[in-house]
């Protein structure tokens, strides 16, 4: 099915005898449901843009990649960086809007700026009783009524089938700088990320790559990243060495295409792909890093100051169990395990979220099964 | 605005609801006394008073859970309580309700600065939060006005804003987790200090749900590294239209500024009056504030200024040290001081796009002219939210009353062009009535299913938010 209106939409869920299988472009197949596939692709289009107001209202089956191409001409840009999964999936296809909010998808700035969920101001979408409902608007401050934004945002279509989104958009930047230091190990990189962090320069990344599995020449990278006016980058990279005078970095990148390259790896999880193996996700307090990196020999790619942690496993390992009682959560993203793909919930927030479930989608037909 | 009719069978049991409370709280966390309850008759909307049926004053998140599990069992409406700052009416008592005050909770339960987090119960004022981590040079960021007394708990249940947010967001976006006790006395932590939620964001919905979804009593709460320096530059202009034009270019321009403050001539005239600032008296007057070292703040503000210039300003100064600065911010935080001076007013915030800006200040002036009452403007220019102030006279019959249609006027203007009726505030009982102007009943019904999972008889604060009619059949329930 691929509706090309919300009212044609509306009309396929409400007439629909079993489960749905929703989705944008198809590149974040992350978890699993059956059911008729049901794709938004075809409601596409930028409805608003107003680089002023710093808002975009979109369909949602418009392209990722056109709406930044948009933004871009008038020097803006998605600031919550949203990655790209499709080789780290081994998916194809075009990352969508739709998919990028139903998956809260966000990037290294996330530590900086906020998430998707911090960017999108308002939704339009179908429930499984294929009522249309809007909530939030196209304007920044908004608190008219519950938000409902947020909990569509990461919601992977489970709650409703977005049609169409607001995102506030932020000016693009005019220079960027990384700091990086190689192979440093995780007590100092975790230090790194602390120092530079807790600074008044507003770091916008802080990443690590690890050594290359091929080119064992290639070591683990630290990285922390700096954006803003020229000038102000010279200034906050001159202040950032004076703080790091005991912990010096082997390097400071300011090239802006390899500053690109470097920060689209750790976005899009690029040492991880293309390798067998389940793929993890694991948000936690920074300065828990190490209950995940110091427990095996693991390949990771850390990002958010050490509290988002990329693992790559052997198929079928359940890298949750080996880590334990921890605070935060840890998802498959890719691969197979003997072990749900989300992070089991305690008891009385799976609760609430099975409440909202069937009020949103009472005849449980919306991706069911997808995130429990 | 009209408020249900007290349940009468909760009012005949009074005294067995105190004394079961007794049984969990100590006397001096009971307030049952008639005289004593009137301390919590309103809130910042002090045109509507109703003393409830107590008011209680728990310490801690278990004390909550037995007070929730009493009224629960019972059968009594609970009203949460922060400072009782709201503007919306967001705390005004029933007279059937049991306050639930928040301000005995005001710990610091952990500050943690390796990963930028403090976690504080939620009667802590705003203020506070920031106090009890600047030592380190940290700080919270959403900033009310109200900051010095309003509380953490209002602040997550109004998901509030504040003047520098422009830059750092609102309460929903510096906030990583909470606890929070049901209605039937379940205690759930959401979120912790780690970034997002792996299921449902039920964090992000709990924000801004004004109190009817629960009683949040801990919040792990973002904090941030103090910046280096700030300073204001003031610009005075010709027309509204001229401002919002500078207000786009300087976004466009790549900058963004911590915080745009606009005022427009009646303000002007009214804070000149009070604070003397030393403004220059014209029809719209911006205030825009950089952030970083002194050499950062220098670059910005010369490519503001030289946007700025562009347009003709009638006057366009800049803070040279910390004393210019404060001279610059003077007027604009007695706006409402003075403005109170003249007369009583109601001060509203709806939101509109930015683009629309001219036109909404013509139309409020027009509509200033039809109802016969004055008004200044005073709001955040940079993300359009509109702080129209209307001035009446509380003592003369109908003025409140022809103020309430004034305003409601206004939030509908807002909303046809775009925007919302409240950016920072909260609807309360406020503008509860107008929520049919900005959504469909099937909106509507959206999200009082959420109020439906979460508490299922409608107990907590419960004639807020939704109007009266669409909330009807499940109050009675």
């Amino acid at each position: 099915m691929t509706p090309e209106t919300e009212a044609e939409l509306a009309e396929m869920i409400a007439g629909a005898n079993g489960p749905l299988r929703i989705s944008g472009g198809g590149t974040r197949s992350i978890g699993y449901s059956e059911g008729a596939a049901l794709s938004i692709a075809k409601m596409d289009g930028i409805t608003l843009y107003e680089p002023g107001a710093l808002t975009i209202v979109t369909k949602t089956g418009t392209p990722l990649a056109e709406i930044e191409a948009v933004l871009a001409a008038e020097n803006q840009r998605l600031a919550f960086e949203p990655m790209d999964h499709r080789a780290l999936l081994g998916t194809s296809g075009a990352p969508t809007i739709g998919g990028m909010v139903a998956a809260n998808v966000s990037g290294p700035r996330r530590i900086a700026v906020g998430a998707c969920r911090d960017f999108a101001l308002g939704v339009r979408f179908v429930d499984g009783a294929g009522s249309i409902v809007k909530n939030g608007g196209r304007v920044m401050k908004n608190v008219t009524g519950y938000d409902l934004v947020k909990l569509m945002c990461g919601s992977y279509g489970t709650l409703g089938v977005l049609t169409e989104v607001s995102l506030k958009v932020l000016p693009d930047v005019e220079a960027v700088a990384t700091l990086v230091w190689n192979d440093a190990g995780w007590t100092a990189s975790s230090k790194i990320f602390n120092r530079a962090l807790g600074s008044p320069f507003e770091v916008t990344g802080a990443a690590r790559l690890p050594t290359s599995r091929n080119e064992p020449d290639e070591v683990s990278k630290t990285l922390i990243r700096i954006e803003g006016f020229e000038k102000s980058v010279q200034y906050r990279v001159r202040e950032l060495l004076k703080l790091f005078d005991d912990l010096s970095p082997s390097s400071v990148e300011t090239n802006a295409q390899r500053n690109h390259d470097l920060w689209e790896r750790i976005r899009n999880v690029a040492p991880l792909a293309k390798r067998p193996g389940n793929v993890w996700r694991t948000s936690v307090k920074p300065s828990d890093m190490n209950k995940i990196t110091g427990k095996s020999e693991y390949d990771h790619v850390v990002d958010w100051g050490g509290g988002l942690i990329w693992t790559l496993t052997p198929e079928g390992t359940d890298l949750r169990s080996e880590i334990g009682d921890f605070s935060g959560h840890c998802t498959l993203i890719r691969g197979s395990a003997d072990a749900p793909s989300f992070q089991p919930e305690p008891a009385p927030l799976a609760a609430i979220s099975a409440g909202l479930r069937a009020k949103f989608d009472p005849r449980g037909i919306l991706n069911p099964g997808l995130m429990s | 605005m009209e408020m249900p009719a007290p349940n009468a069978a909760v009012l005949s049991r009074k005294q067995q609801i105190v004394k079961r409370l007794l049984t969990v709280l100590s006397a001096d966390a009971v307030i049952s006394d008639i005289a004593e309850t009137r301390a919590y008759e309103c809130d910042a909307l002090t045109a509507y008073r109703c003393p409830p049926l107590c008011a209680v004053l728990p310490s801690t998140t278990q004390d909550v859970s037995e007070v929730l599990k009493i009224c629960h069992e019972m059968g009594v409406p609970v009203v949460p309580r922060g400072s009782g700052t709201s503007l919306a009416g967001g705390a005004l008592p029933t007279a059937d309700c049991v306050i639930l005050g928040a301000a005995r909770m005001n710990a610091v339960i952990e500050t943690n600065y390796d990963d930028r987090y403090v976690r504080v119960q939620t009667g802590r004022t705003n203020l506070s939060v920031t106090g009890a981590v600047e030592e380190n040079d940290f700080f919270y960021a959403p900033d009310p006005s109200s900051q010095l007394a309003c509380a953490i708990a209002g602040n997550i249940a109004m998901n509030s804003g504040g003047a520098h947010c422009l830059k750092y967001g609102v309460t929903t976006n510096n906030l990583l987790g909470v606890t929070m006790v049901m209605m039937d006395g379940t205690v759930v932590d959401i979120g912790g200090a780690h970034l997002d939620a792996s299921g449902l964001d039920i964090l992000g919905v709990i924000c801004g749900s004004e109190g009817q979804l629960g009683v949040v009593t801990e919040a792990t709460l973002r904090i941030l590294r103090k910046p280096e320096g700030a300073r204001p530059v003031l610009m005075g202009y010709d027309s509204s239209e001229v401002a919002g034009q500078v207000v786009t270019d300087i976004i466009k321009a790549g900058i963004l500024p911590v915080a745009i403050e606009f005022m427009d001539r009646p303000c002007i005239e009214a804070t000149e009056a009070f604070a003397k600032a030393g403004y220059p008296m014209c029809e719209a007057l911006l205030i825009v504030e950089v952030e970083g070292s002194e050499q950062e703040i220098d670059d910005q503000l010369a490519l503001i200024m030289a946007i700025a210039s562009k347009h003709n300003p009638v006057e366009l100064r800049q803070a040279g040290d910390a004393d210019e600065a404060a001279r610059i911010w003077l007027g604009r935080k007695s706006a409402f001081g003075a403005m109170g001076q003249i007369n009583d007013y109601m001060c509203l915030d709806g939101t509109i796009p930015v683009s629309s800006l001219p036109h909404v200040l013509k139309r409020i002036a027009e509509m200033s002219e039809e109802f016969g009452l004055d008004v200044g403007n005073v709001f955040h220019a940079g993300d359009g939210n509109m702080h129209p102030l209307i001035l009446f006279d509380a003592n003369k019959p109908g003025d409140l009353e022809l103020c309430e249609e004034f305003g409601a006027e206004i939030l509908k203007l807002c909303v046809e062009v775009g925007g919302c009726l409240t950016g920072e505030h909260g609807v309360g009982i406020e503008k509860r009535d107008l929520m049919h102007v900005q959504y469909d009943p099937a909106d509507l019904e959206a999200q009082m299913a959420v109020k439906d999972v979460l508490d299922p008889r409608w107990l907590l604060n419960a004639a807020k938010v939704f109007p009266l009619d669409a909330s009807e059949p499940r109050r009675a329930a």
